[in-house]
Formats: structure tokens, C-alpha cells, sequence
């Protein structure tokens, strides 16, 4: 694992003070081995090269190069603008389903660039989950049913539901308040209930990587705990990139913490590295007058 | 120190209209009243005139099957009007309209919604739009014309192969200008309508549960499968009733292709039957005294239909869209 890259502005970047590429990355990987005593077959995660993201003639996002190793908890942090939203659903193909969107550069899981051509895009949604802003359960379905609507969605055959249904909903941290009403319609949850089904709910398809689109904006402080202990559990066993305003929770969440920013024009990546590193001494002055609160 | 002091009761705000404006808002309050007023009227004008028949066929004129005015040698007139073989008749072929055509035009919506080409897609909403806006002679001519010689051969098929299920059946093998064509023609002209509220529901699919589904590795076909569709179901059945009403009310398109027969035929494919309109129009020319009033009496059995309908399509399609379930 390579971490961290930065994607431009050499000059801002003192090389002594910047961790050498390869010790970095034997710590990442070493944390990663550390996290999964099984050896759970997490493969090799996810790296971003080179991405730019485009809405019709607006340049949204520029060059953005960024891996995450498997098993850890990356953070996206930034003011509102910068890109962070728009990178993360360029990793899963979301990116495009909005008219006009273009984006250039690769996305490579286990190696493989997701926008190869031939891919089918479908089995790329199925490695790569995803958890937005807005909870957004089907409210048509029941509880249980809306754990288990992946495996539908993508006609997956499961053996054991049930048992399926009960293991995502524990590892979201939601089994004990909805086992008895799994037949209940989703509608009926609270906003953080809600959030723990979709995270339930992505887990079901057993998804490598989960991008996680500032989940617990629309949530309440008790809810938004909650839902960080989830992610500190799920990381032991996936990818996680998590997108926040709140700079506490990233620095709570995460492994490794990148910052973009956008001074007018695209978005871009100013500075990635461990969480602790970058809340207590940033290599670049924006970072430092970010995270100390200064502006954002 | 601080004195109460009452607060001020509110003041009436008002604007003296010009004079001008006064005209133009009576105008269009005049004119938009009319439509009211002319339904209204109509409906009574129909109840009215046709009083009498109901009042001496009582509720047999809906269920009873024959439509007789005989005058006997003596000069004394026997009339018999009923019209449940026609009510019969419009619900046949209304069924099968939508049993045809609702299915037909929930794929066109899809379509439409969610898999044409931006530039294709304005050009094919007009075209169907354009559909609704036909004469319905031209959909009559060329049901006669054209699709019946096809019907009919799927007609034969169905009596073939599914004759034991009794609306398939038929008295005798003779399928020209039965209620199953008509049916068909109906199931076209019907189309504009249920695709057009079919796709205003579909275009209102939230897309955070759009993207929900995505994200899960839906394909798009899964997508529809789980989200739009149960969103969009309740506004399927409404477009698919405003439907019904332009079914059970289509009058030229129907005469033009079906033997209208007075005669109670359950049987879809066999070559008889009529609806209430078919018939109104069958024997208006010929109609005289008591029978001119008793096709105004089925004049407004049909006005009642139809009014229940559409008024029930609109407000589901109305509560669908407003909502969002």
C-alpha cells in the first residue's frame, strides 16, 4: 500500500516531514494484517488514479490519486465544494448516473480498473456498497426484506436467510431493537434505525469496500455514536471511506484522513495521512487552518 | 415603568381593482364556470328527458336484455328497453382494452422514463400524445381495415386452444367484428392516455431510493422491478381507469367495427354484442317517441359511468402524485 500520495503542489510538501511512501504503506499493510486475524480474503483494495470528475463544462473535481488499503478506515474531510461527495461516487460508478457527468482516470479494485471496458457495472455496485446521506430504506418493503433487498435486486441466491438477515443486522448494530418487528415496515424506524438498515442492508451483499456519504449528517449525536461504533466494528473485516463534515468523527473513525479543498476552481486532494498526523501536524498550512477550524 | 399598551387589532387590507381588471376577472370566472355549467346541464337535461323511461322500466332497464317497441294491430305500443346486454357489451370490450392496452402502455412509459435517447425521447411524447388527439374514425377505419384480418386469426388461436375457459368460446365460428376487435382498437386509442399518467407518476420516483437500488447492484430492470414500480403502481391504476372512461364512452370506433347485436353475448370472440354508446348511435336515426327517450335515459347511464370513473382516476392519480408513496 502506498500512503499517502499527494496529488500536486510539491512545493507545499516538505519532503523530511513527509513519511517516505514505502514505511507508510508497510504500516498501513501492517494495520490491515493486524486488523484481520482470520485472514479474512479482503484482497487488495482500492486505488484511485488520476481522477477528474466533470458536471457538463464544470471541472467538479482534478486529479485526485488516492489508495486505500483493505481493512482500513479512510477519511474525506473538506468544506462543502470540494469535490469529496463527487470522488467517492466516481469509486462505485455513481458518478454517472447523473446527465452530463464525465470523469477520467481509473478506479482499480483487487487491480482491476472498474471503468475497463466490458465491465459489467453491476458487479462493481455489488464489491463496492454504499451508504448515503439520506437514510433511504424502500418503505414499500418490511424490515428484514430491506436487509435482504440486495441479494433481489441482484438476483443473488442465499442459503440461509435468516441467519444472513440476523448477521448483517448485528454487525450494523441494529438486532436487538428490530429483531421482534422484522416484519415491520421500515417507514416506521427513526432516522438512525433507518441509516443502521441501509448500512445492514449493503452489508447483505457482502461488498469488499463501503463508501459511506457523510451518513450521519441528517442524524442525531446518540445515532451518530452508534453508527461510529458500527464503522469501527465493520472495518475489521472491509474497506471503509467515509465522507464527514465533522472533523471529530474523522478524527474518531479513521485510519487515514485526506483533505480536499477547492480554492474556486475543481475540487482536489491537498493532503492525505494517518488521522493523528494530520489533526496534529498537517504538512500543508490550508490543512492546518482547516482542521484548527479556521475556515469550513 | 413599561406601561401595557393594547396592541392594535389587525387592520383590513384591501385593493379597490381597477375597473379594467374587474372586466378581465369577470370574464374568465364567467368562463370558467362554464364548463361546469354545461356539464351540470347536459347531465340534467339527460336525467330529465329521460325520466319517464326509468320510471316505467324501473331498475329492469339496466338489467334487462331486450329493446323492443312493438306496436301491436290495435295501435297499442308494447315498449321493452333494457340495456344489460349493452352495459354488458361496454364492459367486455372495455376489459379487454385494458387488458391489452394497460400492460402495452406501462411498457411504453418505462421505456419512455428510462431507456430511450434523449433525442429520440421528445419526439416519440409528442408522437404518443399526438394519439390521443386522432379522430376516432381514423382508429375505427383502420381496425376495420387492417387489423381485423389479423384479429381474427388470433381469434381462431384463442377459440383453438383456449375454448374451455367459456369467454373464449363462442356459439358459432364466427369471429368478424366481435367484441374482441373492438377491444383491440379500444386498447389503442387508450394508450395516449395511460402512458402519458403513467410516465408523470414514474417521473416522480424519488432518487435517493433510485440510487438506493443502484447502489446495490441493481440492473436497471431490477430497479424498476423494486423501486418504480410499487411507487408508481397506484398511479398505473388511476391512468389505467381515466382509460376505462374513454373506453366505455368510445362511440365511433366501436360502431365501426362491431356487429352490434342486442343480444346478452359473453362470448369475446364470437362476432356480436355492442356497447351503450354503439347502440345510441345504432338507433337514434330511427327512433321515435318513447324509444328517443329511453336512448336518452341509456344517454345518461352512460354520463353517470363515466363521471364516477374519471372522477375516481383523478383522485388517485392526484393523492398518487401528491403523496410520493
Amino acid at each position: 500500500m502506498t500512503l499517502p500520495i499527494n496529488n500536486d503542489d510539491g512545493d507545499n510538501m516538505s519532503v523530511e516531514a513527509a513519511p517516505s511512501k514505502s514505511s507508510l504503506g508497510d504500516v498501513a499493510s501492517e494495520r490491515a494484517k493486524a486488523k484481520m486475524p482470520g485472514n479474512a480474503p479482503l484482497g487488495s483494495g482500492l486505488e484511485a488514479r488520476g481522477i477528474h470528475a466533470w458536471f457538463g463544462k464544470h471541472h467538479a473535481l482534478s486529479d485526485v490519486s488516492l489508495d486505500f488499503a483493505a481493512g482500513t478506515v479512510t477519511a474525506l474531510i473538506g468544506p462543502s465544494g470540494c469535490g469529496k461527495s463527487t470522488f467517492i461516487r466516481t469509486l462505485n460508478r455513481m458518478h454517472e448516473f447523473i446527465p452530463s457527468a464525465a470523469m477520467a482516470g481509473e478506479v482499480l479494485l483487487d487491480g482491476k480498473d472498474v471503468y475497463a471496458k466490458g465491465t459489467d457495472v453491476t458487479k462493481i455496485r455489488l464489491q463496492i456498497g454504499m451508504v448515503f446521506q439520506k437514510p433511504n430504506p424502500f418503505p414499500s418493503m418490511t424490515i428484514g426484506e430491506n436487509v435482504l433487498s440486495g441479494l433481489k435486486l441482484a438476483q443473488l441466491k442465499v442459503s440461509d436467510r435468516e441467519n444472513l438477515m440476523q448477521e448483517c443486522l448485528e454487525r450494523a448494530g441494529l438486532w436487538a431493537e428490530v429483531k421482534d418487528r422484522l416484519g415491520a415496515h421500515a417507514g416506521g424506524l427513526s432516522g438512525g434505525q433507518q441509516q443502521r438498515l441501509c448500512i445492514a442492508r449493503a452489508l447483505a451483499v457482502k461488498p469488499k469496500v463501503l463508501l459511506m456519504d457523510e451518513p450521519c449528517s441528517a442524524l442525531d449525536p446518540g445515532s451518530t455514536l452508534r453508527i461510529e461504533d458500527t464503522i469501527g466494528q465493520l472495518a475489521q473485516t472491509m474497506t471503509i471511506i467515509i465522507v464527514t463534515h465533522n472533523m471529530q468523527q474523522a478524527a474518531r473513525v479513521s485510519d487515514y484522513t485526506a483533505f480536499f479543498l477547492s480554492d474556486g476552481g475543481p475540487g482536489s486532494m491537498i493532503e492525505v495521512g494517518p488521522t493523528n498526523e494530520i489533526f496534529s501536524r498537517p504538512r500543508d498550512q490550508r490543512t492546518e487552518n482547516y482542521v484548527s477550524g479556521r475556515f469550513g | 415603568m413599561a406601561e401595557k399598551v393594547a396592541p392594535p387589532s389587525p387592520r383590513e387590507i384591501t385593493t379597490k381593482p381597477r375597473v379594467s381588471d374587474r372586466v378581465f376577472r369577470g370574464t374568465v370566472t364567467g368562463v370558467g364556470m362554464l364548463s361546469l355549467l354545461i356539464l351540470t346541464l347536459i347531465g340534467l337535461f339527460l336525467a330529465l328527458r329521460g325520466f319517464q323511461t326509468f320510471k316505467s322500466e324501473g331498475f329492469h332497464f339496466l338489467t334487462g336484455y331486450k329493446w323492443e317497441s312493438v306496436t301491436s294491430d290495435s295501435g297499442q305500443v308494447t315498449n321493452t328497453f333494457g340495456v344489460g346486454a349493452m352495459l354488458i357489451g361496454t364492459i367486455l370490450i372495455a376489459s379487454v382494452a385494458l387488458v391489452v392496452g394497460v400492460p402495452l402502455s406501462v411498457l411504453c412509459a418505462l421505456f419512455l422514463s428510462f431507456y430511450v435517447p434523449d433525442r429520440l425521447k421528445k419526439l416519440l411524447v409528442s408522437v404518443v400524445d399526438l394519439m390521443a388527439a386522432f379522430p376516432s374514425i381514423l382508429y375505427g377505419l383502420w381496425g376495420y381495415f387492417v387489423l381485423m384480418p389479423m384479429a381474427e386469426y388470433w381469434a381462431k388461436l384463442l377459440y383453438k386452444y383456449l375454448r374451455w375457459i367459456p369467454i373464449f368460446d363462442a356459439p358459432q365460428p364466427f369471429f368478424e367484428r366481435s367484441p374482441f376487435i373492438a377491444g383491440l382498437v379500444l386498447a389503442i386509442m387508450i394508450i395516449p392516455i395511460v402512458t402519458s399518467v403513467s410516465r408523470e407518476i414514474f417521473a416522480q420516483t424519488p432518487l435517493d431510493r433510485v440510487q438506493a437500488a443502484y447502489a446495490l447492484g441493481a440492473t436497471r430492470w431490477a430497479m424498476i422491478k423494486t423501486v418504480v414500480l410499487p411507487f408508481g403502481s397506484s398511479g398505473v391504476v388511476g391512468g389505467a381507469m381515466l382509460g376505462l372512461g374513454r373506453a366505455f364512452g368510445e362511440t365511433v370506433a366501436v360502431f365501426t367495427v362491431l356487429n352490434v347485436v342486442f343480444k346478452a353475448n359473453f362470448h369475446i370472440l364470437y362476432g356480436a354484442g355492442g356497447n351503450v354508446a354503439s347502440m345510441i348511435i345504432l338507433k337514434w336515426g330511427e327512433a321515435v317517441g318513447d324509444e328517443t327517450k329511453a336512448l336518452l335515459a341509456a344517454g345518461f347511464v352512460l354520463f353517470v359511468l363515466t363521471l364516477l370513473i374519471n372522477l375516481a382516476a383523478n383522485s388517485i392519480v392526484k393523492r398518487t402524485l401528491k403523496s410520493g408513496k
